[in-house]
């Protein structure tokens, strides 16, 4: 086995999403609070999923899937009666059995931070958690969601229940009144945290999907991140569009990065991708392009005002910019078997990584979040970081994501995740997707190294 | 207008921060730190890049009765004084009206106590026949303690009391907040749930954040919840001399200097000397920032975002090569060296907006050394001590020099200690000569001596 520069491992001993050094030194627990529908399991997911992707290793235990496992099959709602003393033990012994799980991760996976997914809607339930918390050594942080609109609440049953294990033969009505009556049963018990005498707790309250928010005793930087994302988000319906430049002439020439403007066939892709967004008909689209000629051309063909962000560049392939990947194995043949070992984490000399890539993507994906209908025309790198953020790929997955030139995909968030569809609009153009070789030892011949490359001029 | 710009000499910005502009209100009884929120807060967005101005309407005051006498001009039955405090505000909102809508501001931070909900409605009129957002920053405290430390920071030394002793100015003082306390009305969670604000409890304890409506409101908060008062000290400085330094090559990554090493020798006997509790020490990812931590024997933590600003093709030349290579750039850069990019590299307003989650971890820090490089020590040091875009990339940041930052009052006190090793000077003045068309040696003319 090679090792790795030296200099490169000293680098990469500190933290590699380099703006957020030490995020936590003890492990935190975030918990959420909540009657049922209130948003809880959607923020615990898009939250698990956004540190994940800012490089956080977080995972969700979700209480409910363990009554799931344990009880097997969901009758009514008579189960989560505060009387019925026999599901009571096994709601407990879930809870246990999920903080169990919890503390293995901290400790077994090098977890940082566990989302506790349950409604936790009494003073008792969280003591217990708190006091487990205490003992382990864990920083705990509550997120409490407190709505009583009965749209919003009808909308999130319809959304996210009927398709629950728990409502798989059930009809529609049946399955919403059951449900509701569900609600009813931890609403009597529910006691919210309370602003006097849960002032040493930290916490952040929302209110009615995010209009208001309480926010008490922010300990430390990771979860001030996690109260800035909280208060980013939305649910409002929209779709963002990604797209790449139509093809350039670099791609043409197989050549990698560079500042080059559109080929013929490109300027083609942006008069299509044009005609794609009108047939869309959406309201009020933004624009976004990065600063690079070949995203303004595209936009330019688009006809609505465009926003550059210097944020969305392709990745820099620093000594390695404007080389086709022939020249590359020619002139850096370590260099490249090394970014085939490990493509998230490398960086070109005097350029960035696809970690480095992430990080300061991280604005673009906070504004995304606020924003509501978005066009984004960028880069192949780029696109492979904010899918994968869309669509929640680890990181081992995220570099051979798979973005075709002229090829728009609109993604729409609905119930805990993203419906992506993919529209090839017709132009051909170059394909610039390399797979990873099988060979990736910095002693294989320049043909293994090239076994993938794709075709170009 | 940020449509089918051109990318080169656009003040491009990530996002258009504000299509109008934001009015911020700030809301509470004296000593609860609306003035330093006020600055603090105005010194941050400029330096991200949004033009921003406070309006005092303390100093307004101040202006027009020239003299104070007591707290009595506050009492809410002073007919006289209540006139004149009425027409103070009105003075300063005409003033924030033509800075925001004539002036090209895209913020105003309109700083005094309203504490009315009467007052506080003048003002959201005001700023919906101007077309202006309103966000509201409350600050709500009843801690005894920090009321004290804050008069005794803030209240002694200000023009009002120049001329009492200390019991006096803070006896008066604390009659003076009894005049607002009958009338305040806090923002209030029901009557006002329509306006977008944050109510700040017990210096950042607990907030309250109501009706974010955009980017630059977001972005506000955000900042809000990450400062703090609790006193601590930033120490700045450079790698010691490196390789490339001597030889007058910018950027690259070489490593230390027999001098540079030495620097770093000293720079832990003085971080020793200054016996500082909890001390973080922050380098960037490249070899010479590095190998001067190394030598404090210490953790420490690298930020990719503080490697030095990338010189692009310029890289690793000295300033005769460029002028040589490239006498063009380095010309446009001397015109404008905030703005200016270099080919395939960056321009010292990249280097901000890199630099922006830097400052706002530091903000959440305590005791902490940056151990960083030449523009970006400008960049870090611009933001403390509230220096202009046309400023930064002129300011002196020597080798070998430490800079102590304490946080006093409004501002940022500042040390400078020379370590006492000899090192190359770096610093590179602007030349008379800007154009193009001059002569080699005009544009060499401030170039510092090297190997």
């Amino acid at each position: 086995m090679e090792f790795p520069h030296p200099e490169r491992m000293r680098l990469r001993r500190c933290d590699s999403a380099a703006s957020v050094p030490q995020f936590c030194n003890s492990p935190t627990l975030i918990v959420m609070v909540g009657l049922p529908a209130r948003g809880k399991t959607y923020i615990s997911k898009k939250l698990t999923r956004y540190l994940n992707w800012i490089g956080v290793p977080t995972k969700m235990f979700n209480v409910g899937q363990y009554r799931r496992e344990a009880v097997k099959i969901y009758k009514n709602f008579e189960f989560f009666k505060p009387d019925n003393e026999e599901a009571m033990r096994i709601r407990k012994a879930c809870a246990a059995a999920a903080l169990k799980d919890v503390s293995a991760y901290f400790t077994k996976e090098q977890g940082q931070v566990a989302v506790f997914d349950a409604t936790n809607t009494t003073k008792e339930r969280r003591a217990v958690i708190i006091s487990f918390a205490k003992e382990k050594g864990y920083k705990v942080f509550f997120i409490e969601s407190i709505c009583d609109n009965p749209e919003i609440i009808a909308e999130n049953i319809k959304q996210v229940k009927f398709g629950s294990p728990d409502y798989v033969d059930r009809d529609i009505d049946e399955a919403m009144e059951d449900f509701i009556q569900r609600i009813e049963c931890y609403r009597a018990n529910y006691i919210p945290i309370d602003d006097e005498k849960d002032r040493k707790l930290s916490y952040i309250k929302i209110f009615d999907v995010g209009s208001t928010y309480l926010v008490n005793r922010v300990q430390d930087h990771i979860q001030s991140r996690i109260v800035y994302y909280l208060m980013n988000i939305h649910v409002t319906p929209r779709s963002i569009y990604l797209s790449r430049h139509g093809e350039s002439e670099l791609n043409l020439l197989g050549r990698i990065g560079g500042d080059s403007g559109l080929s013929p066939r490109g300027l083609k892709y942006a008069n299509a991708l044009a005609a794609f967004i009108r047939s869309q008909k959406i309201t009020d689209l933004k624009v976004w392009t990065s600063h690079m000629k070949r995203t303004i051309q595209t936009a330019e063909a688009v006809g609505v005002q465009y926003e550059q962000w210097k944020a969305l560049n392709e990745i820099d392939a620093g000594v390695c910019e404007e080389l086709t990947y022939e020249e590359i194995q020619e002139n850096f043949p370590e260099e490249f078997a090394l970014r085939d070992q490990d493509k998230y984490r490398y960086r070109y000399p005097k350029g960035e990584s696809y970690e480095d890539l992430v990080h300061r993507l991280e604005p673009v994906i906070m504004e995304l979040e606020r924003q509501e209908n978005v066009l984004v025309v960028c880069h192949q790198a780029v696109m492979r970081c904010l899918l994968a953020y869309f669509l929640d790929k680890p990181a081992d997955e995220l570099p051979y994501l798979r973005c075709p030139l002229h090829t728009v995909l609109k993604l729409t968030p609905i119930a805990y995740g993203c419906k992506v569809e993919s529209f090839f609009l017709n132009i051909e153009a170059v394909n610039t997707h390399r797979e990873r070789p099988v060979n990736v030892n910095i002693n294989r011949d320049p043909d293994e190294a090239l076994q993938t490359v794709p075709d170009h001029i | 207008m940020r449509g089918s710009c051109h990318p080169k000499n656009t003040r491009d910005r990530a996002v258009c921060m504000t299509n109008c502009p934001t009015l911020i209100v700030t809301v509470g009884l004296p000593a609860r730190g609306k003035t330093y929120i006020s600055k603090k807060l105005t010194r941050y967005l400029n330096w991200i890049g949004v033009p921003t101005k406070e309006f005092n309407v303390g100093q307004y005051r101040r202006e027009c009765l020239k003299i104070y006498k007591s707290f009595e001009f506050f009492r809410p039955d002073n007919e006289e004084g209540l006139k004149i405090r009425r027409q103070c505000a009105t003075s300063a909102l005409n003033d924030v009206r033509q800075y925001l809508s004539v002036e090209g501001g895209q913020v105003a931070v309109f700083d005094a106590t309203n504490t009315t909900r009467e007052r506080r409605g003048t003002i959201v009129k005001f700023a919906e026949q101007n077309g202006f957002k309103v966000f509201f920053v409350e600050s709500v405290c009843e801690d005894p303690e920090v009321i004290a430390q804050n008069i005794v920071q803030v209240k002694l030394g200000s023009p009002d009391y120049i001329h009492c002793n200390s019991e006096e100015a803070i006896e008066d003082f604390m009659k003076r907040i009894k005049c607002y306390e009958s009338s305040y009305q806090p923002l209030d969670e029901v009557l006002d749930r329509d306006l977008s604000y944050i109510k700040i409890m017990d210096v950042g304890r607990r907030y309250l954040v109501n009706r974010v409506v955009d980017h630059i409101q977001s972005r506000i908060v955000y900042y809000l919840m990450n400062i703090h008062i609790t006193p601590r000290s930033i120490y700045l400085c450079r790698h010691g001399e490196s390789d490339l330094n001597i030889k007058g090559r910018i950027g690259g990554d070489s490593g230390l200097s027999a001098r540079g090493k030495e620097f770093a020798k000293h720079l832990r006997k003085f971080i020793q000397e200054q016996n500082i509790k909890d001390l973080k020490v922050w380098t960037s990812q490249m070899k010479r920032t590095i190998q001067t931590a190394e030598c404090l024997g210490a953790p420490y933590e690298q930020w990719k975002s503080l490697n030095e600003i990338d010189a692009g093709v310029c890289e690793e030349m000295m300033y005769e090569e460029i002028q040589e290579h490239y006498p063009l750039e380095f010309a446009l850069r001397d015109q404008d060296k905030y703005r200016y990019r270099y080919p395939k590299g960056e321009s010292y307003e990249d280097l901000v907006q890199r630099l922006e989650p830097v400052i706002m971890e530091l903000e959440r820090q305590e005791n902490i050394l940056v151990i960083c490089h030449q523009a970006v020590m400008r960049c870090l040091l611009a933001y403390f001590l509230d220096k202009t875009a046309d400023e930064l990339p002129y300011l002196n940041c020597p080798l070998h020099t430490v800079l102590k930052l304490t946080p006093v009052a409004y501002g940022c006190k500042v040390e400078s200690v020379y370590l006492g090793v000899d090192s190359v000077n770096t610093h590179r003045d602007r030349p008379e000569n800007v154009n193009v068309q001059r002569s080699t040696e005009d544009a060499l003319q401030t170039v510092p001596a090297h190997f």
